[in-house]
């Protein structure tokens, strides 16, 4: 196995994590997951953050894989 | 090891008759070919034919008690089984006639999900709202079918794939099998559910109880996962599978909590399915079904036609389940002892 970390962004779904790393609260302590691979909800909707539960397709959250740009064109100086 | 169960019909009368002998030669194909296969309107609904495969499908699993091991490979057996399959094969296109527009690589994961919109949450409501627990334990006898061998059938595809979609395949049912802990394995989490709820979790245990339609959806992943040919549908299947879980899952478990039973027992194996499925969902429709259109365009139909066929099959099961419990009867084909009461 390799020894790189990849973060995938799952369209209108979580981020997926496989690799070596170690998850934490702020204070350090570890939320162990019990699991090689795991998904980092990104909809908020979750109710076992920061684990996704599927909750996003509930919510019909919608992001895409790639990276996003939503800012508004800056208006032009007059 | 299941024992052999009760025939339902001519069919799995003589099939099973025929088991408890010694297996023919090699070279005798034709010592079943007086057996006769029906043609029923709804194979799915028929108890005679669906025990009699998944008899025959058991031989390559765990086996049967008392079977001689050759029968697995017995040319004679492998006719009948064929000439079963023909049938469950014709009612699947007649379920499943046409799948649409195949879908690129790139957007299956929407195609899938799609048909998982559709997925309609009735049983797993009930589960949740209404359910007793003797409810309960008849799903759990009726899962059994398929949980007690959980994860197995799709890993018949494992040799036949290659490269990014096997990668994918294999990621999903390491954790299936517990990531190396037996203990953590989702086939025992399942049994531990079924002891937690009073019931025998010995494999095959229930056999005779389990109507038609809960067999024919192992059925149909014994016949995918068996048969190189379609390997595009049980990627397919498994890609659904995993993407109509973690929902309802998660109301499984909360309607045992309703019946408060929060002990690890009894909620661990859909507590789990709710997490690990939430990222088998994007592993399998993604990296594996995408990874295997991208590699051979030609099985994308394969892919949706297995989703389908599961979204079928799965949808006339929990029908026939809920109209069970709706009408206050049991939805196996003999009733448990109610739930013992607690001294
Ligand atoms: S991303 Fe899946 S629940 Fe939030
Ligand atoms: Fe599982
Ligand atoms: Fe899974």
């Amino acid at each position: 196995m390799s020894d790189e970390t990849r973060i995938t962004a799952y369209r209108d779904g979580p981020l997926v994590v496989r690799g070596p790393f170690r998850l934490e609260d702020q204070d350090g302590g570890e939320i162990d997951p019990g699991r090689e691979v795991v998904a980092l909800c990104r909809c908020g909707r979750s109710r076992i953050r920061p684990f996704c539960d599927g909750s996003h397709k509930l919510v019909r959250f919608s992001a895409p894989s790639t990276r996003e740009d939503r800012r508004i064109a800056a208006r032009p100086a007059d | 090891m299941p024992v052999l169960p009760v025939s339902r019909g001519p069919l799995s009368a003589a099939l099973l008759a025929a088991l408890s002998g010694p297996a023919p030669g090699l070279d005798d194909a034709e010592a079943l070919r007086d057996v006769a296969v029906p043609s029923p309107a709804d194979p799915f609904a028929d108890e005679d034919l669906q025990l009699a495969l998944y008899c025959a499908y058991e031989l390559h699993y765990r086996g049967l008690d008392g079977v001689d091991a050759a029968w697995e490979w017995s040319p004679a057996l492998l006719a009948l089984r064929g000439r079963m399959e023909a049938v469950f094969e014709a009612g699947l296109r007649a379920l499943v006639p046409d799948v649409g527009p195949a879908p690129s690589a790139e957007d299956v994961d929407l195609a899938i999900r799609e048909i998982a919109a559709e997925d309609a949450p009735g049983l797993s409501q009930y589960l949740q709202r209404s359910a007793t627990i003797d409810q309960y334990r008849e799903v759990l006898v009726q899962r059994s079918a398929y949980q007690l061998k959980e994860a197995d059938p799709h890993s018949w595809a494992m040799p036949r794939l290659y490269g990014a979609p096997k990668a994918a395949l294999v990621e999903i049912q390491a954790d299936e099998y517990g990531g190396g802990r037996p203990e953590r394995m989702h086939a025992r989490l399942f049994a531990d559910t079924m002891e937690a709820l009073g019931l025998d979790s010995d494999y095959g245990a229930y056999l005779d109880r389990i109507p038609a339609r809960a067999l024919s959806t192992v059925n149909l992943m014994s016949f995918f996962g068996l048969h190189r040919r379609w390997r595009g549908a049980i990627i397919g299947h498994l890609a659904l599978f995993e993407s109509t879980s973690s929902i309802p899952n998660g109301r499984y478990a909360a309607g045992l909590r309703r019946l408060g039973r929060d002990d690890e027992a009894a909620v661990a194996f859909f507590d789990e399915h709710v997490e690990a499925d939430a990222v088998h969902e994007n592993l399998a429709t993604v990296d594996m079904a995408g990874g295997l259109i991208r590699q051979d365009p030609s099985l994308a139909g394969d892919v949706l036609f297995g989703a389908r066929c599961l979204a079928e099959l799965e949808g006339a099961w929990t029908g026939e389940v809920l109209a069970a419990f709706e009408a206050g009867r049991s939805s196996l084909l003999h009733p448990l002892e109610r739930t013992p009461v607690a001294a």
